[in-house]
């Protein structure tokens, strides 16, 4: 495992008004990231992702629990840890007046690295994040995709085995979100262990290879995109034809089939997977001799696993 | 040593954005001057002095500890700006040495103070200060221990404030009555006695004692060490305050 952590927990005190009030931001955090994977915390605003970041990337001690990252544990050696790892904040990370060249040598030579080593790097991120065009100029300058990129780039120009991306494309433009994406995919080809906070459930499901769902400080469901939507129902297909009864008989007993629903103008099939189960489906309809008129499929998606297990939709949390 | 180097890093970072800010050259070298030239032969009267010579020779050593102590002070401002920008979390998330990110930005702080100071004297030189190399070194010294402690303090209350408008009451509140107390520009010799007394409890009042011994030439007065020792230990407290805020601090 890349990253482990057990019942990891953290509550802030904050004042409002007059009285104190304790907020318990993560409340028991299980995860285990597999080595080269990108890992996604799905979730939404203020459900505890960004703490949790923090806890890991030794910004923040927690009150509780373990953690152990990159083989090396988190509370008895933070320092270690930050050798390993790369930590994006949410908020950015450059400063208006500094060109991303020197924001880059200086990030480099925190890590102890020379002078003359740390600007090889500086050219080679800034070749391999398409920058180098803009390296020279101050970072005030820069478009939000082109900040963040260099954001990134600032992340993981120490060749971190881990690195932490903190709601990397949120206020970004589509297309400087999908430029981004490549970027993060680009990282794990490299060999890198990518955890991605978000609270986009496109972006989760096309991004990640596993996901976690965290609502309320907790993680309320964890998987890969496919089985978590699978998890809770499989796949929908709407059947319109005007012989229900017929199909209900062919359909109903068939093995694919998990459930079948009648509806006014058809049925409506549950199938764990509505890729193989189509052609099941005409074939079986077909050799009855039954005719079809619409066919149509829904697939779940993880706003949908979001709705089962916490009872609100994603959008309107 | 990594202390060592990690703090040349930030200090190198943080000098070379503050000559990227042309506000700071202005305000910074351009005011004091101007303070110079028009303040001291107004105050030529109340300082109690016969020639120009003798005003400057009193107004210039008050001046520079108030630069020393003013100028630091309010260095907290740029933390926050550094806050908000995320600079400084990123640089938490490095191994880089915790006190190299206070000791590099107050180095920078003195530094700047000790250029500020530098032209000072030796524009009112043609005026008729007259300092010895060793004496004025020394008031240097003590100035840029002032500028240190005061730098140290504002860094580490920016950390627990983390914002200008919890920072700018709370520096003016406290900087006034030091201020006033202090005696830095108008010596407290003529101070009603009550005053006298409130200024004992002023590490700066003793610190101008200090330098103004060392101005008049007279480095062995009591003034001058104990200036030191006060400074300095106040000093080295701070350091150790703002340090332990940059490895704690919280967002
Ligand atoms: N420094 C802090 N002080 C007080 N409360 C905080 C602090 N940081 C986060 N919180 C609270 O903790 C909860 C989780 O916040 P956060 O981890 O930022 O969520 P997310 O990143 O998922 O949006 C929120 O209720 C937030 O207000
Ligand atoms: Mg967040």
């Amino acid at each position: 495992m890349m990253i482990e952590t057990h019942g990891l927990k953290k509550s802030f005190r904050s004042r409002q008004g007059r009285d104190k009030k304790a907020v318990e931001a993560v409340r028991g955090v299980d995860l285990a990231v597999e080595p080269g994977e990108i890992f996604g915390f799905l979730g939404p605003n203020g459900a505890g992702k960004t703490t949790t970041l923090r806890m890991l990337a030794t910004l923040l001690e927690p009150d509780g629990g373990q953690a152990t990252i990159a083989g090396v544990d988190l509370r008895r050696d933070p320092g270690e840890v930050r050798r390993r790892i790369g930590y994006v904040a949410q908020g950015g990370s450059t400063w208006d007046e500094s060109t991303a060249r020197e924001e880059l040598v200086l990030h480099a030579r925190m890590y102890g690295v020379g002078k003359a080593e740390a600007q090889r790097r500086a050219a080679v991120t800034l070749e391999a994040f398409q920058l180098t065009e803009y390296a020279d100029r101050r970072c005030k300058t820069y478009s939000g995709g082109q900040r963040r990129r260099v954001d990134i780039a600032l992340g993981i120009i120490h060749q971190p085995k881990v690195v932490f991306l903190d709601e990397p494309t949120t206020g970004l433009d589509p297309q400087s979100r999908a430029h981004m994406w490549d970027e993060v995919r680009r990282l794990r080809e490299e060999g890198m262990t990518v955890f991605i906070t978000t609270h986009y459930l496109e972006e989760a499901d096309a991004l990640c290879d596993r996901i976690a769902i965290m609502d309320h400080g907790q993680i309320v469901a964890e998987g890969t995109p496919d089985s978590l939507k699978q998890e809770i129902s499989g796949d929908v297909v709407n059947i319109g034809l005007s012989d229900t009864t017929r199909a209900s008989d062919v359909l109903g007993s068939a093995e694919f089939v998990r459930k079948l629903e009648t509806t006014d103008n058809g049925v409506r099939l549950y199938v764990d997977e509505a890729g193989t189960a189509i052609p099941l489906i005409l074939r079986a309809l077909d050799g009855e001799g039954i005719a079809l008129g619409t066919i149509e499929l829904h697939r779940p998606s993880l706003d949908d696993v979001f709705l089962t297990k916490t009872g609100r939709t994603l959008r309107e949390s | 040593m990594k202390l060592f180097r990690d703090t040349w890093l930030v200090f190198g970072r943080a000098t070379q954005l503050l000559l990227r800010n042309p506000v700071w050259i202005i305000v910074g070298i351009v005011q004091p001057v101007l303070y110079l030239l028009l303040f001291a032969p107004l105050l030529k009267p109340a300082l109690g002095a016969k020639t120009n010579a003798e005003a400057y020779q009193v107004f210039v050593p008050g001046l520079l500890v108030m630069l020393a102590i003013f100028g630091a002070l309010f260095v907290g401002f740029g933390l926050i700006a550094e806050l908000r920008a995320g600079t400084i979390e990123r640089s938490r998330v490095t191994p880089v040495s915790r006190g190299a990110l206070l000791l590099g930005r107050s180095l920078r702080d003195v530094m700047s103070l000790l250029v500020q100071a530098i032209i000072i004297t030796v524009l009112a030189i043609p005026f008729g200060l007259s300092v010895r190399l060793g004496d004025v070194l020394l008031a240097y010294l003590l100035l840029g221990l002032i500028a240190m402690f005061c730098s140290a303090v504002s860094y580490a209350v920016a950390l627990k404030v983390r914002s200008e408008d919890a920072l700018a009451p709370l520096l003016q509140t406290v900087s006034q009555p030091v201020l006033l107390t202090a005696g830095i520009l108008l010596p407290l010799a003529f101070a009603p006695v009550w005053l006298k007394n409130v200024a004992k409890w002023n590490p700066f009042s003793w610190a101008v004692d200090g330098v103004r011994a060392l101005f008049n030439g007279d480095p062995g007065a009591p003034a001058v060490w104990k200036a030191l020792v006060i400074i300095g230990v106040l000093t080295v407290l701070a350091v150790f305050w703002a340090a332990r805020s940059f490895a704690r601090s919280v967002r």
